[in-house]
């Protein structure tokens, strides 16, 4: 309750310092002074400090799991502000707005952290979706940013739409909004025997199923998000492609880990299905771009249909997986864009010869690829070994597995790809203004995906207090 | 202690050598951290027993931070400790651009490789496996050959879907574990069936074979090892083909042994196919790097073979060939770098009649090429006599058709001293002076270690004695 509070606090606070701060440069300080308020004040609920009470009739109910999800999505934040908080005041002319609306989507994270009912995740999800459809149209003068806007706005709203009939369909089967329906609890012995679900009941959770695979550019819903991803400021672009998909990722893992029994054997073929497309269309898809920016549109593609293991496994270690998942997914994302925004040359070829040029940017970006693709002493390879093992921990799926790793082996063709224009070919990389702090800031983010990478406790631990 | 040192020293020097400035410090820092390993690993092998070190390190997951150094650990141990400062040593001359980077990535490597060659815990051996890997991809990438790019990304991608099936080969196991941990003793104790030691026979072997490489996902080797800088594929061949060797024998033979037995037909079979294959191809090779390449396949061949017989004699052949190729392959690398190095070329029909402007050389190197051959009083004959021995109880008519590729060794090797070294000297090979002392300290040095390992091998059977009885003791 404290994050949804002070998050929609922080976004006022925000809109109004636009109007009265002379100095736009203050912003970003605002904003970080804010963010780190909004961590004070989710990791005071996390140990059972609640400042402010509301009784929210069981509409929402905060855990531990969710809220310490929270904690990293505002912490990625954080780090994502403080890489590229001066190139949020330069992508459009309102900065304090774009600061306000980052605050209105992490209030809409908040809640999908913590919602027991259908009518919170979709309000959750709306919060979260509406600034983003404005944020991806901030560059105004530029049609792609208006289209992507507009494609964003639309798909949205159509999903919308299918995310409401899903709830209306299951509200006239159930006779309720919450998130655990009583049909859905399996036996007392402990047998999970199908249980008895009416045909409204199983139309309105695989439309529910449709909108999340939407909202997390799964496959076969995934058309719009490389447009989107490409068109937006990349400055957005980033943030959209890591804390607001892992969020989406919480909700739709939250929504669903209940309900699948529901489905019975038919969910894992039909999961199985989503997963595979996905990872085949991001990996084979990506690696064809020529543009970074597109290529880590189609990649975050790819490493959705990784984190959709946590979904099919759906156990203890799936749980800890997402957690440690989309902070590594979301930290190296935001490390390479923000280096991506620095470029002059958004190419492969733009970041020829980095490596000469800006040797501290290459190697970060270079740590942050490797932690994409799941080498070992980054924090993306034990994402990607919590994700296979919790899979291989419910016996079934091997050759799923084997076929994912496949595909991770694809995935280093197209991230290497960047890793050789920077050390391997000639080239003058050309990017805007480096400065100091900027430097220090993309360290500090790969000394995290270090430091988790050889002792992924550190972040874990946390999870069991 | 001893065993963490050992992964430290390279590590930590590894990475200090990466902040000096590019000056020729570097390379006598790096020779010294290289001589200090080498101290070290002496001190190993001469200490009586395993070695062993432990640590907590991932508690949640039950893989703790563990070591283990038995006989077989202690001379794979000796062989990277003695490869690098060898390799450091013979390229002394070399220049190379952004040095400081240069020495520090060959120095990860070799502490990823001897983390491979001591990790008792198998997630750890996962990430020193991998370890081992991404040093070498850059350092092939960066001072590599014309084609360095594509090759090395060839080689890269092979070997990481090779990691990736092993990891969840690894991830099988680990969920069979009675205790749900990755220590080695877990590992061998899991719960498999034959049906299922298969499936992570699989997926294991697929990992190692390419790391070998065993003939059908052999065909990155010979690219890589031309495009490489030299100093790193003497590395590659030398150390680096063990770790698949070393892994087949540590984790996989004990770990699904019934697996292990299913495919005994399968693997000798292909080795042996590899190994004629090779070595025919090498016969046709008109360049020393691909020349080397492809005898080295061959070799490999014969050791897989020899492992999977699964007979003690021809065990204790892998062991000590395992060094002795190790020290072979190095010594002809060495003399390919120099001839590059000096004359420009790698073409034997351009070059010819070099003894009479390298007398030396060409003494040192035709020794190193009779051990290639296995000649008797070398230290190959011992090796390869050991595990033709096995082959022999195993199978007579493999054992036969194996020998084969031993003259077919004769051939090429004799071919390729023929056409380097005598004749009449050709345009290029006119101008051509004496090598350098340091390389000829360095070829003396293993001109020895040949010749004493040919005479008296005893010491060194002695020494991996403890890992192959337990092996055989197992079943």
């Amino acid at each position: 309750m404290n994050a949804i509070i002070v998050s929609t606090l922080l976004g006022v606070v925000m809109m109004f310092s636009g109007i009265l701060l002379k100095n736009k440069s203050l912003l970003k300080y605002i904003a970080i002074g804010g963010l780190l308020l909004l961590l004070v004040a989710n990791f005071c609920q996390t140990y059972g400090c609640y400042t402010i009470v509301v009784n929210s009739h069981d509409l929402l109910r905060f855990q531990k799991f969710g809220l310490f999800f929270n904690s990293i999505a505002i912490a990625a934040t954080l780090i994502y502000v403080i890489l590229s908080g001066k190139d949020i005041e330069t992508a459009g002319n309102y900065p304090a707005e774009y600061f306000a609306l980052l605050f209105f989507v992490l209030c809409g994270v908040s809640i999908l952290c913590g919602f027991n009912s259908l009518l919170m995740l979709f309000l959750g999800i709306e919060i979260l979706s509406i600034p983003l459809y404005i944020l991806t149209g901030s560059d105004k003068r530029n049609l792609k940013s208006n289209e992507a806007s507009l494609k964003y706005f639309l798909m949205g709203a159509f999903t919308a739409g299918i995310m409401l009939m899903g709830i209306a369909l299951i509200y006239g089967a159930t006779g309720t909004f919450g998130i655990v329906s009583p049909s859905i609890i399996t036996a007392p012995n402990g047998a999970v025997s199908a249980p008895k679900a009416s045909f409204l009941e199983i139309a309105g959770l695989l439309l529910l199923f449709v909108s999340m695979c939407f909202k997390v550019s799964a496959a076969p819903f995934h058309f719009w998000t490389p447009d989107v991803y490409d068109g937006a400021p990349s400055v957005f672009t980033s943030f959209m492609a890591t804390i607001v998909k892992a969020a989406g990722f919480f909700a739709f893992i939250r929504l669903l880990e209940g309900q699948s029994a529901i489905l019975g054997p038919t969910w894992k073929i039909l999961l199985s299905f989503v997963i595979i497309a996905t990872l085949l269309v991001g990996n084979i898809t990506a690696v064809f771009q020529q543009s970074v920016k597109r290529m880590l549109a189609y990649s975050s593609i790819a490493q959705a249909g990784f984190m959709l293991f946590a979904l099919y496994a759906a156990n203890d270690v799936a749980k800890e997986g997402i957690l440690l998942y989309a902070t590594a997914y979301s930290l190296a994302t935001i490390g390479i864009f923000a280096v991506l925004i620095k470029m002059k040359d958004y190419t492969l070829d733009g970041f020829n010869g980095l490596a000469k040029t800006e040797p501290v940017l290459a190697l970060t970006t270079t740590i942050c690829l490797l932690s994409l693709s799941g080498i070992p002493l980054t924090a993306g390879f034990f994402a990607k070994y919590y994700m296979l093992a919790s899979v291989i921990k419910t016996g079934s799926g091997l050759w799923l597995v084997i076929i994912a790793v496949l595909f991770a082996a694809v995935s280093v063709y197209y991230y290497f790809r960047v890793i050789q224009s920077m050390y391997f070919k000639e080239g003058v990389a050309e990017t805007s203004e480096i400065t100091g702090g900027f430097k220090a800031g993309l360290i500090f983010v790969a000394a995290l995906i270090v430091l988790i990478g050889v002792l992924p406790s550190v972040l874990l631990n946390y999870f069991y207090f | 202690m001893i065993p963490l040192l050992l992964i430290l020293i390279p590590l930590l020097s590894g990475l200090a050598v990466f902040l000096l400035k590019d000056s020729p410090s570097t390379k006598a820092f790096a020779l010294v951290s290289s001589l200090a390993t080498l101290v070290l690993s002496l001190m190993a092998v001469f200490t009586k027993g395993a070695l062993t070190y432990d640590a907590a390190w991932l508690p949640g997951l039950g893989s703790r931070f563990s070591l283990l150094q038995d006989g077989m650990s202690k001379m794979l141990c000796l062989l990277t400790a003695i490869s690098f400062p060898v390799v450091f040593a013979a390229t002394y001359k070399n220049v190379y651009q952004r040095s400081a980077a240069f020495y520090g990535l060959m120095l990860l490597t070799q502490a990823g490789l001897l983390g491979v060659f001591l990790a008792s815990d198998a997630l750890l051996f996962y990430f020193f496996w991998e370890l081992a890997l991404i040093p070498v991809y850059f350092l092939c990438s960066i001072w590599g050959g014309e084609k360095r790019i594509a090759v090395t990304f060839k080689f890269f991608v092979y070997t990481f879907i090779g990691s990736l099936l092993m990891l969840v080969g690894l991830l099988y196991v680990y969920a069979q574990t009675p205790d749900h941990s990755f220590a080695m003793q877990s590992f061998f104790h899991a719960n498999l069936d034959a049906h299922q030691q298969n499936a992570v026979f699989a997926l294991f072997f697929i990992a190692f074979a390419i790391k070998m490489p065993i003939f059908p996902f052999h065909t990155w080797q010979p690219d890589a090892y031309e495009q490489s800088p030299t100093a790193t594929t003497m590395i590659l061949s030398g150390v680096m083909v063990k770790m698949g060797i070393f892994a087949v024998i540590r984790w996989l033979v004990p770990m699904v042994p019934l697996g292990v037995h299913a495919h005994t037909n399968f693997v000798v079979t292909l080795s042996v196919i590899g190994m004629i294959y090779a070595s025919l191809i090498a016969i046709r090779q008109d360049d020393i790097k691909r020349l080397i390449a492809y005898s080295s396949i061959a070799h490999i061949g014969l050791m897989c073979a020899a492992i999977f017989v699964q007979n003690q004699i021809g065990l204790e052949g892998v062991m000590i060939q395992m060094f002795n190729h190790g020290i072979n392959v190095i010594g002809l690398w060495i003399v390919a770098d120099v001839i590059e190095q000096q004359l420009g070329t790698r073409k034997f029909s351009e070059l010819g009649g070099l003894a009479q402007k390298a007398p030396v050389l060409a003494i040192l190197f035709v020794v190193m090429a009779l051990a290639n051959v296995a000649l008797p009083l070398t230290n190959a004959f011992v090796g390869e006599f050991l595990m033709f021995n096995g082959l022999f109880q195993y199978n007579v008519w493999i054992a036969a058709i194996a020998g084969i590729s031993i003259i077919l060794a004769a051939v090429y090797t004799l071919n390729m001293i023929q056409k380097i070294f005598y004749g009449n000297t050709v345009e290029k090979t006119v101008q051509a002076v004496e090598v350098s002392a340091n390389v000829q300290w360095v070829l003396s040095i293993l001109v020895i270690i040949v010749l004493v390992m040919g005479v008296y091998p005893q010491p060194m059977l002695d020494l991996t004695k403890d890992t192959v009885t337990a092996i055989f003791a197992n079943r």
